[in-house]
């Protein structure tokens, strides 16, 4: 979507909204509610009290350890595509007044797939959390998992931010999930499941293995499969909250737990 | 996929049949050759070793699949003494993708876990070919606990080309069983060793791999995706998969170099299925020593090293 286009097409019922209509909604459809993904940057802005962001080591950025071929170019795209250096944006700041340390992966980087950098800043985050005794609260909107051009080096930052996650648990920090658009594999398989709460917006996909990683085998779904309202039925979150709410959900569980 | 052919095991298969004749017919004909045999054996030893000590990532995946290599039950009831196996993971079911429970290893009590492939077709499609389901991780973490419970140390057998990616594990939550093994055995108070002996495939791997020590055997591989799944992604067919497993450094020298693992374990000359018995006492010979040095340390020490150990991964500067 360019900016030189006044409307968008909601990709769920086809409706054409304008664009200041879509910031007034948070980027919701107002016809169908379809949740439009949306970026770290406006994510913060969506939770974070105004003039209260800090960001934590924005100037980390990813190399090519491994040397995998174009994986230079394909990080120089995302990063100006983002304006971000990595696919997740770390800080700390205030919701409603209480001061927490927050993570939001991107899905337009790298599909928010987690790779050395990117688990660095997620166990830097939660240190920092533990440090200062913030909660945490990590959005998550990773469709990819572990970032497939840093190997296995992407694989155990699975490893390494579910032992961050562990470590925030026995400091007795609270730990909030936030499931947006979509959140898969090794992602959804560490932090991003881990939290003591975890919440989800309404259609977010969520699971394990995705669409593409079915694509071999030939099973019929369930309707409404890996959706955040399926996954609630199925018992492994806590709740779907509108995208218009969750601030105010959010203040609440950190009122209830302070 | 299925591709366990080597070509250079074909190679040398071919020449040994030809050196087999040639002895045959020595002693047919009652002419000695003694040297001229015992020439072309030295001869042929040293292309063996010249030809596995130069594999590519590639044919060390292939060897990695070779469904004649030890598998993990092999290792098992070949080291492990007084053996139980418990079953289950007490809310669905019991899963064959992994084997569990209690034994005796060379003087201590430990609780043991070994991700299953099977050999022949029927064992295979009754262990889903060693994909884990959640019931799987659920019932590792139960053994897991008890372990830790009765200060027992864990030994984890990995060889799994991967996670079950099907609808029924979805429906079981199979990324919260993973996540929650990873979170629980990166605290869990008691030494864990774990061997990677076949494959290593991604989060089905590490989700019974969080360890203070991580061992390989030296054709073993373990990544972040299957190789032809990378080529699939990238490059939109199979035949990217030998480039893929290249690039990937999925290797043990390779994962070793690169801090990821801490030991290699040497494999008989062509491999752990050319002489089982061989690899499978390297194999005991390694644990044994790497359990002696984690029994010494007392849990604090232990949880805060094994933290260290992955904090330090991919860390930047």
């Amino acid at each position: 979507m360019s900016n030189q286009v006044k409307k968008s097409v909601c990709p769920s019922c086809g409706i054409e909204t304008s664009k200041e209509d879509l910031e007034i909604t948070y980027k919701v459809c107002p016809k169908c509610n379809y949740h439009y993904p949306i970026g770290a940057d406006e994510r913060i802005r969506l939770l974070i009290d105004e003039g209260t962001f800090i960001e934590y080591d924005a100037e980390l950025e990813s190399s090519n350890p491994l040397g995998f071929p174009d994986y230079e170019d394909k990080l120089l795209k995302d990063k100006e595509l983002t304006g971000l250096k990595e696919a997740v944006l770390t800080g700390e700041g205030n919701i409603c007044g209480y001061p927490v340390a927050i993570g939001v992966t991107d899905y337009r980087f790298r599909m928010g797939s987690m790779a050395s950098v990117f688990g660095e800043k997620v166990v830097r985050c939660i240190e920092r959390a533990i440090e200062k005794r913030f909660p945490v609260i990590i959005v998550s909107s990773s469709g990819g998992g572990a970032r497939m051009q840093e190997g296995m080096l992407s694989l155990m930052q699975m490893a390494k931010t579910s032992s961050a996650c562990m470590k925030l648990n026995q400091a007795k920090l609270l730990y909030i999930d936030v499931l947006s658009y979509q959140s898969f594999a090794g992602v959804m398989a560490s932090f991003a499941s881990l939290g003591h709460i975890i919440l989800a917006e309404p259609g977010t996909k969520v699971g394990f293995t995705g669409e593409r990683g079915r694509s071999s085998i030939k099973q019929d779904l369930p309707e409404g499969f890996q959706t955040a309202e399926f996954v609630m039925q199925k018992g492994m979150i806590d709740m779907v909250v509108q995208r218009k709410d969750l601030k105010a959900v959010l203040a609440d569980l950190l009122d209830f737990f302070s | 996929m299925e591709n366990n052919e080597l070509d250079i095991e074909n190679r040398i298969a071919v020449f040994e049949k030809k050196f087999d004749e040639l002895k045959e017919l020595a002693s047919i004909f009652n002419t000695d050759m003694t040297i001229e045999i015992k020439a072309i054996e030295k001869k042929l030893l040293k292309e063996k070793k010249l030809l596995y000590s130069d594999l590519t990532p590639w044919q060390r995946v292939l060897i990695s699949r070779n469904s004649l290599r030890p598998r993990s039950s092999d290792y098992i009831n070949s080291l492990l003494e007084n053996r139980v196996e418990l079953f289950g993971d007490r809310i669905y079911g019991d899963d064959p993708a992994i084997i569990g429970g209690l034994a005796n290893f060379r003087g201590y009590n430990v609780v043991f876990l070994g991700q299953e492939k099977g050999r022949d077709t029927k064992e295979r499609i009754a262990k889903n070919f060693g994909y884990m389901h959640p019931e799987g991780y659920r019932k590792a973490l139960r053994l897991m606990k008890l372990a830790e419970k009765f200060n027992k140390p864990v030994i984890s057998f990995v060889d799994t080309p991967g996670a079950a990616p099907g609808v029924e594990a979805e429906l079981r939550g199979q990324a919260i069983a993973i996540g929650e093994n990873l979170a629980m055995m990166s605290a869990l108070r008691v030494p864990i060793i774990s061997i990677v002996i076949g494959e290593g495939g991604s989060g089905g791997a590490l989700g019974v791999g969080v360890s203070d020590k991580i061992l390989m055997l030296e054709n073993a591989i373990y990544c972040v995706c299957a190789p032809e799944t990378c080529s699939q992604i990238l490059w939109r067919d199979n035949n990217h998969a030998p480039l893929a497993a290249e690039v990937f450094k999925l290797t043990a020298k390779e994962l070793k170099e690169l801090g990821i693992i801490d030991e290699i374990v040497n494999e008989p000359l062509g491999g752990a299925h050319k002489d089982p018995k061989l690899a499978i006492s390297r194999v005991g010979r390694a644990l044994k020593k790497n359990l002696d040095e984690l029994v010494a340390l007392d849990s604090d020490e232990l949880v805060a090293k094994r933290y260290l150990k992955y904090r330090q991964i991919g860390k930047v500067a």
